[in-house]
C-alpha cells in the first residue's frame, strides 16, 4: 500500500482526501475543479501518484469512473466542485446505481457556515443524490474526512456494489486534522450473507438433478462475483444451456456450444423461447428486469425458478422463485458443483439448434448479407477482425443491441454498457475510463450518431490523454431505436427523430482525432484494419442503412410468447 | 378504515437525515404511510421508528429488504398488528360555552377513560389513548362540540 503521511501527522483535510485515496490503491481520478474543491486540487499537486484526468463535463467524469470500475472491479473515483459540478454527476450516479457499479464521488461543498443559505454554487447534494446512491455523506470537519472516505470505499463494493457520494465542505478541506487510518467497517454495518446453507444447496441440487429442461439465466452478478468459470463448470456438468442478460454478456465465451444468447426485448429467439419450455430456471445474479421477462404473467409458465442474488431485496421482487438464495454466485456455484450429477441432455439442446437456425435464416443472414451497409454487419466484421477479444463499450439504442448480439465475446468481462438506466452518451466517457484503467485492453466504443453528441466534449479528453481508443460510430442520421418504434407501432409518424448531423470527419479533425468514413463492407473492413494499425484515438464513421430495425423484438407490455422475429411477422 | 395496517418497527442511528432517508424510501416504493412515531429507544443513540402502512402485499414484504439496505438502519421488523400491543394518543382542545356542555364532555371522557390535562373557564384540553378505533370513536362522540384543535400521534408499538 502506498502512503505519504504518518499516523498522527497534522495536515489539511484536502491532503487527508488524497492520502485516503492513495491508501485505497486509486490510480486514476476523473474530475473537474471549481471554487468549492480547489483545496483538494491544491493537495493533489503533492500526490503525483494520483493520476487526474480533466474531463470536459462532470457527467463524463461519472461515466468514465463507471468504465474504470467495469474494467477493474474497483470503485471509480470522481472529483467535482459544489452546485452544478455535483448535480452534473447525477445521471452517472443513477446509471451506476441501477447497474451495480462501485463508485466513490467526492464533491466540494460550500463552507459549513454557509450551508442552507443558498450560497453561490450551493446545491443540496445530499438531498439530490440520495435516491441515486447506496449512501452519501456530508462532511463538515477535517477529522471526519478519512472515516467517511474509508466507509465510502467499503460500502461501494460491499455486497451489491453501487455509488457513494462524500460531500465535503470547503472549510473541512482547508482545516487541519491528524491523519489516522480509521476502522474500515461502518459502525453498524450489517453482515452480508455470501454463501448458501447446506439445506439450500441440497434443495438446489435436487431440483437441478431432476430437471428435464433446465436453463441458466446469468446476469451482472456473475461478472461482479469475479469469475465465469464456476458458471461454465455447472453448465457443462449437466449440459445446461446458458443465456446471459445484457449486463451478463461476456461472462462465458459466446462461441461456447452452451451459450444461447441474450434474453429479452431484443433477445435471441432461443433465449426467449427457452423460458417458455424450461422446467427449471437457474437465475444467477440477475433481477428479472422488465426488459428480460416481458409481461411477467406470460413468463416461464412451467418453470420452477431458483433465484440466487447477493441482494435480498431482488428475490421475489419481480417473479416468485421456488428457491431463493441470498449469496455470492461464484461461492455458491463452486459448492454446488460436487452435488450435481454429470449428464448429457441432447434432446433439450436440439430445441436450441432449431431456434438458432430459425433466427439465422430469418434475421441474421439477411442482416449480414444485405446490399447496403448494416450495423449488424459492421459489428460482425469488428468481431472477426478482433477475434472477439476486444472490449466493447456500447452506448444505448440500436447500436447497443447490435453490439450485444453480433459481437462474439471471447474475453471475460469485455462488454460494458448502460443497461438499467439506458444513458445515451455513456459509451464515449465510459470507454475512456476503461482504457485508462486497463491500457492493455483493446477498447472499441460502439455508439450512434445521437448518443455521441450527448457527451461529445469528451473527445477532447481522449485527445488530451492520447488514449489508444477506437470509436465505431454507427451513423444512420436517425435516433434509430425511437424511429424503429415509430415505424412499427406509431404508424410511421417519424416525430423528432431525424438528425441533421455535423460533418464527423471535420469534427474529429477539430479535436485532433484521426478519422475515416466507410459506407460499404469493403471499406468498413479496411477502416477497422486501419484503426487497429494506428496507435492513438481513431474514429470510424460507418454510414449505415437509415431504416434498419433490430429484430427479434417484444412490443412493450407483450409476453415473450409474442416475440416478433421479423417485420414480415407483424400483422 | 384501520384494517390491514402493516407495522414496521425500525431501529436506526440517531443522526441527521436518517428519518428522511427512511420516509423517502416509502415514497420511492409507492407505499402510503398511515402513521409514523419516532423517538429514543432503550439503546443509546438508537431511534425507534414505528411506521404503519396499508397492506399492499408484495411491496410491503419487499420493503423490509429495502429498509435493511439503508446504511443507518440497524434492524427492521415487519409485524402483523396481532403480534403487537400498541397505543395512539390524541389531544383535543374544546371551547366550552355552557356548563351543561362541560358535564356532557366529562361524561364522554369518563367513558373513554380520557383525562383532562388543562382547563380554563372557556377551554378544556383532553388526552385520550388507545388504538385507532378507540380514538376514532372518541372523536365521533366529541366532534359536535366546539373543537378548537385536534392532534393524534401514530402508533407506539411493542411486541406482545
Amino acid at each position: 500500500m502506498k502512503s505519504r503521511l504518518k499516523t498522527g501527522q497534522k495536515v489539511q483535510g484536502a491532503e487527508i482526501v488524497c492520502e485516503s485515496l492513495l491508501r485505497h490503491g486509486v490510480s486514476v481520478i476523473f474530475g473537474y475543479p471549481g471554487g468549492a474543491n480547489i483545496p483538494i486540487y491544491d493537495a493533489l499537486y503533492k500526490y503525483p501518484e494520483l493520476k487526474h484526468v480533466l474531463v470536459r463535463h462532470e457527467q463524463g467524469a461519472a461515466h468514465a469512473a463507471e468504465g474504470y470500475a467495469w474494467a477493474t472491479g474497483r470503485p471509480g473515483v470522481c472529483f467535482t466542485t459544489s452546485g452544478p459540478g455535483a448535480t452534473n454527476l447525477v445521471t452517472g450516479l443513477a446509471d451506476a446505481m441501477l447497474d451495480s457499479i462501485p463508485m466513490v464521488c467526492l464533491t466540494g461543498q460550500v463552507p459549513s457556515k454557509m450551508l442552507g443559505t443558498d450560497a453561490f454554487q450551493e446545491a443540496d447534494v445530499l438531498g439530490v443524490t440520495l435516491p441515486v446512491t447506496k449512501h452519501n455523506y456530508l462532511v463538515t470537519g477535517a477529522g471526519d474526512i478519512a472515516p467517511s472516505i474509508y466507509e465510502a470505499f467499503h460500502l461501494a463494493t460491499a455486497g451489491r456494489p453501487g455509488p457513494v457520494v462524500v460531500d465535503i465542505t470547503k472549510d473541512a478541506q482547508a482545516n487541519y486534522a491528524e491523519f489516522a487510518e480509521p476502522e474500515i467497517m461502518p459502525e453498524f454495518n450489517k453482515k452480508i450473507k455470501t454463501d448458501a446453507t447446506a439445506d439450500e444447496l441440497d434443495s438446489l441440487a435436487l431440483l437441478l438433478n431432476n430437471a428435464e429442461k433446465p436453463l441458466i439465466i446469468a446476469g451482472h452478478g456473475v461478472l461482479l462475483s469475479g469469475d465465469g468459470k464456476s458458471l461454465l463448470k455447472v453448465a457443462e456438468s449437466q449440459d445446461i444451456p446458458v443465456t446471459l442478460t445484457q449486463l451478463g454478456l461476456s461472462a462465458i465465451p459466446h462461441d461456447h456450444p452452451l451459450f444461447m444468447g441474450m434474453p429479452g426485448m431484443h433477445g435471441a429467439v432461443s433465449a426467449n423461447r427457452a423460458p417458455l419450455e424450461a422446467d427449471v430456471i437457474l437465475a444467477l445474479g440477475m433481477r428479472f428486469h422488465d426488459r428480460v421477462t416481458g409481461k411477467v404473467s406470460a413468463y416461464a409458465p412451467q418453470a420452477k425458478i431458483i433465484h440466487i442474488d447477493i441482494d435480498p431485496s431482488e428475490l421475489g421482487k419481480n417473479v416468485v422463485p421456488e428457491i431463493a438464495i441470498v449469496g455470492d454466485v461464484k461461492t455458491i456455484l463452486n459448492r454446488l458443483l460436487p452435488k450435481l450429477k454429470k449428464r448429457k441432455n441432447p434432446l433439450w439442446l436440439d430445441r436450441f439448434k432449431l431456434w438458432k437456425k430459425e433466427e439465422e435464416e430469418k434475421v441474421i443472414n439477411p442482416e449480414l448479407n444485405a446490399d447496403i451497409l448494416k450495423s449488424a454487419a459492421v459489428i460482425n466484421l469488428l468481431s472477426k477482425e478482433t477475434r472477439g477479444l476486444a472490449t466493447i463499450v456500447a452506448d444505448v439504442g440500436q447500436n447497443q443491441m447490435y453490439a450485444a448480439k453480433y459481437y462474439c465475446y471471447r474475453k471475460y468481462n469485455s462488454h460494458f454498457t448502460s443497461g438499467g438506466l439506458g444513458t445515451m452518451g455513456f459509451a464515449l466517457p465510459a470507454g475512456m475510463g476503461a482504457k485508462m484503467a486497463d491500457p492493455d485492453r483493446e477498447v472499441w466504443i460502439v455508439i450512434g450518431d445521437g448518443g455521441i453528441q450527448m457527451t461529445l466534449s469528451e473527445l477532447a479528453t481522449i485527445a488530451q490523454e492520447k488514449l489508444d481508443i477506437k470509436i465505431a460510430l454507427l451513423n444512420n442520421n436517425y435516433l434509430g431505436m425511437v424511429r424503429q418504434w415509430q415505424e412499427l407501432f406509431y404508424k410511421g409518424n417519424y416525430s423528432q427523430v431525424r438528425l441533421k448531423n455535423p460533418d464527423f470527419q471535420k469534427l474529429s479533425e477539430g479535436f485532433g482525432i484521426k478519422s475515416e468514413k466507410a459506407d460499404n463492407l469493403n471499406s468498413a473492413g479496411q477502416a477497422i484494419k486501419n484503426a487497429r494499425d494506428f496507435k492513438g484515438p481513431y474514429l470510424i464513421e460507418f454510414v449505415v442503412a437509415a431504416d434498419e430495425n433490430v429484430f427479434p423484438m417484444l412490443p412493450a407490455g407483450a409476453g415473450i410468447d409474442e416475440m416478433i422475429i421479423s417485420k414480415a411477422d407483424m400483422k | 378504515m384501520h384494517k390491514n395496517l402493516q407495522n414496521f418497527i425500525i431501529w436506526a442511528q440517531n443522526k441527521p437525515g436518517v428519518l428522511f432517508r427512511i420516509l423517502w424510501l416509502f415514497r420511492r416504493k409507492q407505499l402510503n404511510i398511515e402513521s409514523v412515531t419516532a423517538g429514543h429507544s432503550e439503546i443509546p443513540d438508537i431511534t425507534r421508528i414505528t411506521i404503519t402502512v396499508s397492506n399492499n402485499g408484495n411491496k410491503v414484504k419487499n420493503m423490509v429488504h429495502q429498509l435493511n439496505k439503508l446504511v443507518n438502519v440497524v434492524k427492521v421488523e415487519h409485524l402483523d398488528t396481532a403480534m403487537l400491543v400498541y397505543r395512539e394518543m390524541a389531544l383535543i382542545k374544546i371551547a366550552l360555552s355552557e356548563k351543561e356542555e362541560k358535564s356532557q364532555v366529562l361524561r364522554i371522557i369518563e367513558h373513554f377513560r380520557g383525562r383532562v390535562i388543562n382547563m380554563t373557564n372557556s377551554v378544556m384540553v383532553i388526552e385520550a389513548t388507545g388504538d385507532e378505533n378507540k380514538i376514532d370513536a372518541f372523536y365521533e362522540n366529541i366532534k359536535n362540540f366546539n373543537i378548537v384543535e385536534f392532534v393524534r400521534t401514530g402508533r407506539a408499538a411493542l411486541l406482545k
